[in-house]
């Protein structure tokens, strides 16, 4: 009784599925999916190694640097950076009166002491990275519609993450003859900007980083090209959304060797025990 | 409980004697991971995972309790509070993703648990209760995993509350109202996130509880073997001190070393990434998955996409969703195959190892990946395997299937039928020795 | 006696393992014991800088440093005067204005607003307070009366209110911490 009710259960099941998996075949015969922009012309970040890569990985401190002068100089004036506070930037380096100075460049925040209304005041170390716009629809009003996203966490946001913001960055184009041609509605539309490592290929971004030597950097370091300055924020933004990286790794190093010779003694010590045992 | 020659407890130190004559607790844990308890000598590594769940449980009780320190249930700061932790408590990276890893690792051990369940027939007779608590458990576990996800209120976790709640909105007439006590509310806020993070820490000491209970019923009949073969003499046996001790502790020193490889060099690996995007109630992301262990029923329910005569596809799946796991409560009575290890039935094992496996192993794959052809073509037949598996195949094999024959006793089978035929009794002499003889001799 | 010298090895083997299984577990409580310390954000807001140029000599303010009321006091030359008379080694605290103010700046009296008996705050700072009997602090929890110098002159307090660390950065503004 059992067994045949069992039976007529799977069968209520299996024939559900049998009708779905035959009009979803018959479907795809008759109907093929239509081929698309994004998904012809979409294209995987390029690869890129940064020294803050592998399980031995340590941020390289000067190249975080110049990475933070691209956030602060280009950067900034669109995204926030909120989970991340001045006092942070110690870990770039930089002393306590370095720290100090930048906090202090930038304005926060703040209340009028005697009336209490809004101001702004300059930041202190515990300030956190002061966000650009008021609120979002500040945000989408000043940026053709489109909220320019916090860049606290986008290397952990994205699939591929830093690898994706050196593409993203280095990646506008024109668009290619042949998408135009096989797509001839995909247009770019006003206002929207060609990349075919974004999702959709069209965004809302102009090239923030428009030329070689758009920022001065200091002596002993490379030069501020392009393709640099898109690695040196990709390393920065791998900092600031992980800043515990090197802790991690290192503190990893010391767990995983420590249990793998815990791991031989506790074998040793099972084979001791079992050794009269038969099993 | 147990059998006739286990050790019994013997208070060692004058201290012990008084405390078990008050509230014999040595006495307990004595008998159930000491040297009280007898297990048979021939368990192999799959028969670890228990231990190693038992283990899990504990690590994500320690670091949630962490992680609830730091943690405030609001939308407003819910995200910032996590992200918070991870940057400025004092190893409040490591508790996180200890935490978020942890799940994982123990799913994949749960997993691993059940699946030797099926293959070698833990869930047979005198063991049907060990089984029934283990699947509460299981879905107990799904419901903790569900709603932890929840609340780092990140996009993921967001748009999950969203859905798996509208799964309720599928369920005729009451099915709106319904979703709307879930939530407290049209859609995930504050309401949702604070009940979820209360049952998130409630949830955790239940299925500790179920899990005594889980262990105490197998403790009645012990532990089930690989040969399926019941226990006959204290030969089959070896007390649980020292001989499992030594094994599952060394075992679990190979569980800390990959879980310490995921938490300290991948720990974003099995997370997604737009969950360190905040929840934004107006903008879904482009492909909607849940965490890896649940890939499996949600391809089930996406499997299903057309309508089933007056059913709705969307009522189909849900059903099917829930259906999935339900089943495994029935397995006991559907499987009515007097021989339990999976060794000694060939047409199960050819159906377990070339049917199950693969089906769920495409199930597996098909839930995580976009909801397209062919993805959508492949779950559809998964699925369909997966129901006939445990609805059709499993209760017309019990009934067909020839099985090899058995080695008489467990001591047999580890040490080859010459030298442990001297157990075997006389001819003629009765073979009920542990009540097991209709099992194995049908 | 090869016998015995492998079950020494095997016992040797075995203790190793119980021992390092000890060390797993101490490394595991570190960390779980440290993440309720202080964290990061908490010890960077240590410092708070204070300006006192509106304060008139017999005013106090109530400022916040680590979370707790800090009372910064100009002092009245009357007030400095009745601290000065008293006989500091007959206190409860011995302890000297000079020795709880800075050098030249004697009229400025910084000290934590938090009775040293239980943690509550004591009145006097503000505006038309209680200031007890010693024209200094009243803690109205369990009476304990400081004076001028805010030092405990009565009452079950047993030391005297806490002189914070703190740094003239210039004449009209002071950093505590």
């Amino acid at each position: 009784m059992a067994r045949i009710l069992s039976i007529l259960v799977g069968l209520f099941f299996t024939v559900a599925l049998a009708w779905s998996f035959g009009k979803g075949a018959y479907t795809a015969i008759t109907e093929p999916a239509v081929p698309t922009a994004e998904h012809e012309f979409h294209e995987h970040p390029k690869a890129l190694h940064l020294a803050s890569d592998g399980p031995f990985g340590k941020f390289d401190k000067q190249q975080l640097q110049r990475g933070f002068q691209i956030y602060k100089e280009v950067c900034s004036a669109c995204h926030s950076l909120s989970h991340v506070a001045f006092r942070d930037l110690g870990q770039l380096g930089y002393s306590e009166g370095q720290v100090k100075a930048i906090a202090a460049g930038f304005q926060v925040p703040g209340t009028d002491p005697n009336t209490g209304e809004a101001n702004t005041r300059p930041g202190m170390p515990t300030d956190y990275f002061p966000k650009p716009f008021a609120n979002d629809i500040a945000a989408r009003a000043a940026n053709n519609n489109a909220i320019p996203p916090d860049l606290s966490l986008m290397t952990k946001a994205r699939h591929d993450g830093s690898a994706y913001v050196y593409s993203l960055l280095t990646g506008y184009q024109a668009q290619p003859a042949e998408l135009l041609k096989r797509f001839p509605d995909s247009k770019t539309p006003n206002g929207l900007h060609y990349n075919p490592y974004f999702a959709n290929l069209n965004l809302a971004m102009a090239p923030p980083l428009t030329g070689d030597g758009q920022v001065e950097y200091g002596p002993g370091n490379p030069k501020p090209t392009v393709d640099q300055m898109a690695k040196d924020v990709a390393a920065f933004l791998v900092w600031t959304a992980e800043p515990k990286l090197e802790k991690r790794n290192q503190t990893g190093l010391v767990v995983v060797l420590f249990l793998l010779f815990a791991t031989v003694l506790g074998y040793m010590s099972y084979r001791n025990v079992w050794a009269s045992k038969k099993h | 409980m147990s059998f006739p020659w286990a050790q019994e407890y013997t208070p060692s130190h004058p201290f012990m004697k008084w405390v078990d004559e008050k509230l014999p607790i040595p006495r307990l844990v004595y008998n159930a991971v000491g040297g009280g308890y007898e297990v048979p000598r021939n368990l192999n590594y799959m028969w670890n995972f228990g231990f190693l769940a038992g283990l899990c449980l504990i690590i994500q009780i320690v670091t949630g309790i962490v992680m609830a320190m730091h943690y405030a249930a609001n939308t407003a700061v819910a995200f910032d509070t996590i992200e918070q932790t991870v940057r400025d408590v004092n190893w409040g990276w490591l508790m996180r993703y200890a935490h978020a890893n942890g799940a994982s690792a123990f799913f994949v051990v749960i997993y691993i648990h059940i699946f030797r369940g099926f293959f070698y027939g833990s869930y047979k007779a005198p063991r049907e209760m060990v089984w029934l608590l283990g699947v509460v458990i299981f879905l107990l576990m799904m419901a903790t995993a569900f709603m932890g996800y929840v609340l780092p209120w990140g996009q993921m976790s967001f748009w999950g509350a969203k859905v798996i709640t509208g799964l309720f909105g599928a369920i005729p007439f009451v099915g709106e109202p319904l979703q709307q006590w879930l939530l407290g509310g049209f859609a995930p806020d504050n309401a949702a996130l604070n009940r979820f993070f209360s049952l998130h820490y409630l949830l955790p000491f239940v299925i500790l509880g179920v899990v005594i209970l889980h262990i105490w019923a197998l403790h009645i009949p012990g532990s089930s073997n690989p040969t399926g073969v019941e226990v006959k003499s204290s030969s089959d046996t070896v007390p649980f001190y020292p001989y499992f001790v030594a094994k599952d502790g060394w075992f679990i020193g190979v569980f800390a070393i990959l879980f310490s490889i995921m938490v300290f060099y991948l720990p974003n690996t099995l997370g997604h990434p737009d969950n360190y995007i905040p929840a934004n109630p107006m903008s879904t992301p482009a492909h909607i998955v849940p965490e890896w262990y649940f890939w499996p029923f949600y391809a089930i329910l996406r499997a299903f996409t057309q309508d089933f005569f007056f059913i709705p596809a969307k009522l189909m799946g849900v059903l099917a969703m829930f259906g999935a796991i339900l089943v495994w409560f029935f397995l006991p009575w559907l499987d009515k195959s007097p021989v339990r290890s999976g060794n000694y039935r060939p047409l199960y094992k050819k159906f377990f190892l070339f049917g199950l496996i693969p089906a769920m192993a495409v199930l597996f794959y098909c839930g995580g990946a976009p909801a397209e052809e062919p993805y959508v073509m492949l779950s559809q037949l998964a699925s369909l395997y997966y129901f006939a598996h445990f609805l059709i195949i499993i209760p017309i094999v019990s009934a067909i299937e020839k099985p090899l024959p058995l080695p008489y006793s467990i001591t047999e089978s580890v040490l080859g039928a010459d030298e442990g035929s001297q157990l075997r009794p006389a001819h003629g002499a009765t073979e009920a020795v542990h009540g097991d003889a209709a099992v194995n001799g049908a | 006696m090869a016998e015995t010298e492998g079950v020494r090895r095997r016992d040797f083997i075995n203790i190793a393992a119980v021992s390092a299984a000890g060390v797993a577990g101490v490394g595991i409580v570190i960390p779980l014991v440290s993440q309720m310390s202080a964290s990061a954000d908490v010890l960077a807001a240590s410092s708070t800088e204070v300006d006192i140029s509106a304060i008139q000599p017999g005013q106090a303010i109530k400022a916040i440093f680590r979370k707790q009321p800090v009372f910064v006091r100009n002092l009245t030359p009357k007030e400095i005067e009745e601290a000065n008379a008293v006989d500091a080694s007959s206190l409860r605290d011995p302890q000297t204005l000079a020795e709880r103010t800075k050098e030249g700046k004697e009229n400025w009296l910084i000290t934590m607003g938090v009775c040293t008996h239980l943690g509550c705050v004591p009145l006097g700072a503000g505006e038309g307070e209680v200031k007890g009997e010693f024209g200094g602090y009243f803690c109205p929890c369990h009476g304990s009366s400081y004076d001028t110098a805010a030092r405990i002159r009565k009452g079950p307090a047993p030391t005297n209110l806490e002189v914070p660390e703190y740094a003239f950065t210039s004449d009209t503004v002071v950093k505590i911490g």
